[in-house]
């Protein structure tokens, strides 16, 4: 099977400062990939780099795309590179301001993506997005509200269905469970694994809560100061922590 | 007045504008900047209109001002007299016999031949403006033709007031290519755009200038399910009587009359001397009535 993604030896520093460095893998279809590190670990940085929108100094980062087979992105041109950033992948910010525009309502916001690719039929257009509401769990008398009138976990959840309405086969999440609480974290993590499971999407998920990871990730990279200091199973890397940094990540996780 | 250089630019400034200009029909409906000057009024009264008016003109040319389609409104009027003063130039309320004619938010409603040229005061000149508030973002869509956002503000029209609410300002597609914002002119003259004339935008303090070649090829956006309507006020002028023309509506006293007027004032005159009336022209039998 072709990876559908590989990344090999990539680098960015920034200034004298490394953000990550000598990190390669494979990212097959279908696969979930949980990146864990503490806070100022590069996951951030190599996720952004991954996704296009920092350019690393060194290392390739190559896809598989659907109509030129396999192509390194960085070697893209910049439209090519843009229009698979809003057909073929997806990102999920941390922050839902980041990724959905606050003054557009939900159905414009799960629009734009498609009207981006050339959809001119208002019914059309309004009737995936209310598709995708459903899909989400965002009731269907909301979609001429603004994100603005939303909760957090609302509009996290809008700014999923607006990033998976063209059906992209990878996605990136940059915490997306970050500042939510737990039973709404618990709720958009069911829904998450629902839709990867349903759609066969590949995603790279980077989080601090090994909880997350636990419960999508098929693999898992644990990153300290910019380097992958383990990888391997989910289950695996938790439950038999090698490196000395993973065990102690491990054994930080709170208990109730 | 011979202290003033012919239409008060200086000949450099003009041979710049000129290029724009020229840079500007080559590239139909792409913003060209240019280092707009201080002009003797206030931006927003057309300094970027004027500009261009200045760069165009010769002493042979005949110059037309219209603001919101009238000849003798403040701004209308002082453009002409700053240019009867710097350029000498012979000036017009017909539009027939305008060769250059300024303009704020109207088009003549005579149609315009391939002898004249018809110059747009620009406040705005970015319709992606107010979607997206990054002038080098907006500058990379309209790079790439990533043109998307647009149909989002028609989109929320249409969820918010069941119809594509935008009445004026409304974007174009030029030739293809260019998302294109026609100055603040009503969507009714929208598909005059399509015009013999040339077309030149000129937007003072956003410092670009666009242009229209003639018989290029505007569209305007619209959905399929919601096709593009260049819609007017259901009346036919109180003076004129025509059916055909934009209308302004004027309110005439303060128990609700009110009026429906062209908004083209040349246009209107010469329909009234034509023998045309509306239905509150003044009756020529009521004239003669002490």
């Amino acid at each position: 099977m072709t990876p559908l993604l590989s990344v090999r030896d990539l680098r960015k520093t920034y200034g004298p400062r490394v953000g990550c460095t000598d990190v390669s893998f494979d990212l097959y279809p279908g696969e979930v990939m949980g990146i864990v590190g503490e806070s100022g670990s590069g996951k951030s940085t190599l996720l952004s780099c991954l996704a296009g929108h920092l350019d690393p100094d060194e290392g390739t980062v190559v896809y598989d795309t659907r109509d030129r087979g396999r192509v390194d992105t960085r070697s893209m041109s910049e439209p090519a590179r843009r229009m698979l950033g809003r057909t073929d992948w997806a990102f999920v910010h941390q922050n839902p301001r980041d990724g959905l525009r606050m003054s557009v309502s939900a159905g414009g916001n799960v629009g734009e993506r498609l009207m981006a690719v050339g959809a001119r039929h208002y019914g059309d257009i309004r009737d995936s997005a209310l598709d995708w509401l459903g899909r989400v769990e965002i009731e269907a008398d909301r979609i001429d509200d603004r994100p603005r009138a939303f909760s957090g976990g609302m509009q996290q959840r809008l700014q999923i269905a607006r990033n998976l309405v063209t059906g992209p086969r990878l996605v990136f999440m940059d915490e997306p469970t970050g500042g939510l609480d737990v039973s709404v974290q618990a709720r958009l993590l069911d829904l998450m694994r629902g839709l990867v499971r349903e759609m066969g999407l590949s995603a790279i998920i980077v989080t601090h809560d090994l909880a997350v990871v636990r419960l999508l990730a098929d693999r898992l990279m644990v990153m300290k100061s910019g380097q992958v200091v383990e990888a391997g199973l989910t289950d695996q890397v938790l439950d038999d922590p090698q490196h000395a940094y993973t065990q102690l990540l491990v054994s930080s996780v709170l208990q109730v | 007045m011979t202290d003033y250089n012919f239409a008060y630019l200086d000949e450099q400034t003009k041979r710049m504008i000129r290029r724009a200009i020229l840079k500007g029909i080559a590239i139909p409906g792409y913003q060209v900047p240019f280092a707009a000057r201080e002009m003797p009024m206030p931006y927003g009264w057309g300094t970027g209109g004027v500009q261009v008016s200045a760069a165009c003109l010769t002493p042979d040319d005949t110059f037309k001002v219209i603001d919101q389609g009238a000849d003798d409104t403040t701004n209308a009027v002082s453009i002409r007299k700053f240019f009867q003063r710097t350029a000498q130039v012979a000036t017009t309320e017909r539009t027939r016999e305008a060769t250059v004619i300024q303009t704020r938010h109207r088009i003549p409603e005579e149609p315009l031949t391939e002898d004249q040229i018809l110059v747009y005061q620009v406040p705005i000149p970015e319709p992606l403006r107010f979607l997206e508030p990054r002038e080098t973002e907006t500058r990379k869509m309209h790079s790439l033709e990533e043109y998307g956002l647009m149909h989002v503000k028609l989109y929320e029209d249409i969820a918010r007031h069941g119809h594509i609410a935008t009445s004026y300002a409304y974007p174009v597609k030029v030739e293809g290519r260019y998302v294109m914002d026609p100055s603040p002119i009503p969507k009714f003259d929208n598909p005059k755009l399509e015009m013999a004339a040339i077309q030149l935008f000129g937007a003072g303090r956003e410092q670009r200038i666009y242009a229209i070649p003639p018989f290029t090829k505007v569209v305007s956006l619209d959905f399929e399910d919601h096709p593009f309507d260049p819609s007017k006020a259901d009346h036919p002028c109180d003076l004129c009587g025509s059916e055909l023309s934009y209308l302004d509506e004027v309110i005439i006293d303060d128990a609700g009359g009110r009026m429906f007027v062209c908004s083209d004032t040349d246009f209107c005159a010469g329909r009234q001397a034509e023998g045309h009336r509306g239905r509150l022209s003044p009756q020529p039998d009521a004239e003669t009535t002490p």
